[in-house]
């Protein structure tokens, strides 16, 4: 995903003249494309990310197009308040991208894991919290991000994300998509983790259960003329994001169906505990462990059918 | 269209502006009850050159995109800023009259750009403003418009780690387009500034952080336009003038006295502060 990112930014870069990249010192080598295209937009701001955060804000305020680009913890909680101050408040459309989301750097433990980055910068006003399934997601968002009046967070996996869309998707800020049809049980998410719910939906259609998974893209905006469509035909759902269970993707949809008034359906949520993950081992090990591996998923499905 | 510099204007009439400003800013302070007097006496020297000396801009065109930038990185000086903006042009001194009052915009810090024509960020939180001064300074280099970016900072503001993060990036990146400029009255909120976090010797650590830094006395008019012209001569490092200055400047009985961070005057108090700003 991270790769699908560069190289989409090359392009942009061509593309547009106001198209900046601000690095926190990682992404060594990646953006050796980038930095040929446009040397003079590329910023290494160093291990400073409330500065690069401030610094983004006010280069958007003077009509540029930044985007930020480093692990996920350090461009969100670690700079939670130059987002909140110079970038939303300002409403200075900065696009800030966070790389090894959720637990892509499981073994590098707590410090790299982000759990809460999406319950926290959702109560931000005015800015899209975005998490792309797969790097089609990645690039429409990114595009769309990029004319958009308003601040941007894309959290984003690592690297080897398998393609989740079929290419006459409509991908985008605030647009849900089917990634799979099914009747009995739909899965709901955000992020790259999608494709454990598809390969789980594929091991029980052996069982003759047939589950629905669906991306929503991102938690704000939340397509909600598709979740309606959804809920005419779903009355179980499951929701999935590789994020803490409290305040995520999760709790946006149980916000939504509290104040709604269709059809009545069921919504469970599944993600990561609330504890820090201290059992490391790399990301299939972690999601297996916290029982969101498409082998536990599909125990979770049968079960949700069943009851 | 901006003129490439302002119009020259002397002392005793930069003077007078300063004191006018210090008239206004105690008045409103008592009315309106808005704190930061002590503050915002500081550094009326400071922005009266400024706005009357050295920035390139145009109140009657102020989104202007090669205009220089100013920003109040001590935000808490907002009732100031807002008293010169309204002299230097940006809008009517009328709109003052809303000050401190439920629903208008002129309070204790700046909001966001929108509302008070001149203001380039809101600030308040401190640690913001230089780090955002640096972004749009490097954005006029890439965008190759001859804009120079401006950050008032305070002393208490240089306990924040932002500003220093933004030291280092501005020295790596050779922004000699930036000014940041201390006002170092000695005070932060609850104590003296070195006792706090032991900021001395100030200009000395700008300068081992790679910036070209002038130490002068911030309530010399004289001094203040040399050390900006030397600003404007650097072609390499980004710039820092250390500000000596008294806190509660211009009024006796709150000079150096950091009761007058959170005080308003009293209706005497007033009166008292009134008698020592008349013109001599």
């Amino acid at each position: 995903m991270r790769d699908a990112f560069a190289q989409e930014m090359t392009r942009l870069a061509t593309e547009r003249a106001d198209l900046t990249l601000l690095s926190g010192d990682i992404g060594n080598r990646m953006f050796d494309r980038y930095k040929q295209v446009a040397p003079e937009r590329f910023i290494n701001c160093g291990i400073a990310e409330a500065n690069m955060m401030s610094v983004a804000a006010g280069m958007a305020l003077s009509g540029l197009r930044p985007v930020i680009y480093t692990i996920t913890p350090f461009t969100t909680t670690r700079c939670l308040e130059q987002i909140r101050v110079g970038v939303a408040y300002h409403q200075a459309p900065v696009v800030i991208v966070g790389t090894g989301s959720g637990l892509s750097y499981a073994e590098l433990g707590p410090t790299h894991h982000s759990l809460e980055d999406m319950a926290i910068l959702r109560t931000l006003p005015g800015l899209n919290v975005l998490a792309p399934a797969d790097s089609f997601e990645l690039v429409a968002q990114l595009r769309e991000a990029l004319d958009a009046s308003r601040p941007t967070y894309i959290r984003i996996g690592k690297k080897g994300e398998p393609p989740l869309h079929g290419k006459s998707a409509q991908a985008g800020i605030g647009k849900g998509n089917l990634l799979r049809e099914g009747s009995d049980l739909l899965i709901v998410g955000v992020g790259p983790i999608l494709s454990e719910a598809i390969k789980a939906a594929e091991r029980v259609r052996s069982d003759g259960y047939s589950v629905a998974v669906a991306s929503l893209g991102g938690v704000k905006p939340l397509d909600t003329t598709f979740l309606e469509l959804m809920a005419q035909r779903f009355t179980r759902w499951l929701t999935l994001e590789e994020h803490g269970i409290i305040g995520g993707f999760g709790t946006a949809l149980l916000e939504w169906q509290s104040e709604r008034n269709g059809p009545t359906i069921s919504i469970k949520r599944l993600g990561v505990p609330d504890r820090f993950i201290h059992e490391l081992g790399d990301q299939s090990y972690s999601r297996h462990l916290l029982g969101l591996d498409s082998t536990k998923l599909a125990q979770t499905f049968r079960t949700a059918i069943i009851e | 269209m901006i003129a490439a510099s302002p119009s020259p204007i002397s002392v005793a009439e930069l003077s007078a502006t300063a004191l006018t400003l210090r008239q206004r800013l105690v008045t409103t302070s008592a009315t309106a009850k808005i704190p930061h007097l002590g503050s915002c006496l500081s550094c009326v020297e400071l922005l009266v050159a400024l706005y009357w000396q050295e920035l390139r801009i145009d109140p009657a065109n102020p989104n202007d995109p090669d205009r220089d930038r100013f920003l109040l990185s001590k935000g808490h000086g907002a009732p100031i800023l807002f008293q010169v903006l309204a002299e230097r042009g940006f809008f009517p001194l009328a709109r003052l009259e809303d000050f401190g009052k439920a629903g208008s915009v002129f309070h204790e810090h700046p909001p966001k750009p929108g509302y008070i024509p001149g203001i380039e960020a809101a600030t308040g939180s401190l640690g913001h403003g230089l780090p955002m001064a640096l972004g749009m300074a490097l954005a006029a280099r890439i965008q190759q418009r001859p804009t120079r970016c401006y950050a008032l900072l305070s002393d208490g503001e240089c306990n924040e780690g932002s500003i220093w993060e933004a030291a280092l990036l501005a020295a790596s990146q050779k922004v000699h387009s930036l000014t940041a400029i201390i006002d170092f009255n000695k005070w932060q909120a609850t104590g003296r500034s070195q006792e706090v976090m032991a900021l001395d010797p100030l200009a000395a650590k700008w300068e081992a952080f790679g910036w070209h830094a002038q130490e002068i006395d911030g309530h010399d008019f004289g001094a203040i336009a040399a050390a900006l012209a030397a600003a404007r001569a650097e072609t390499e490092r980004p710039n820092v003038i250390v500000a000596h200055t008294v806190k509660g400047k211009g009024v006796s009985f709150m000079e150096d006295d950091n009761n007058w961070h959170y005080r308003t005057p009293n209706p005497a108090e007033l009166t008292a502060a009134l008698a020592e700003l008349e013109p001599n």
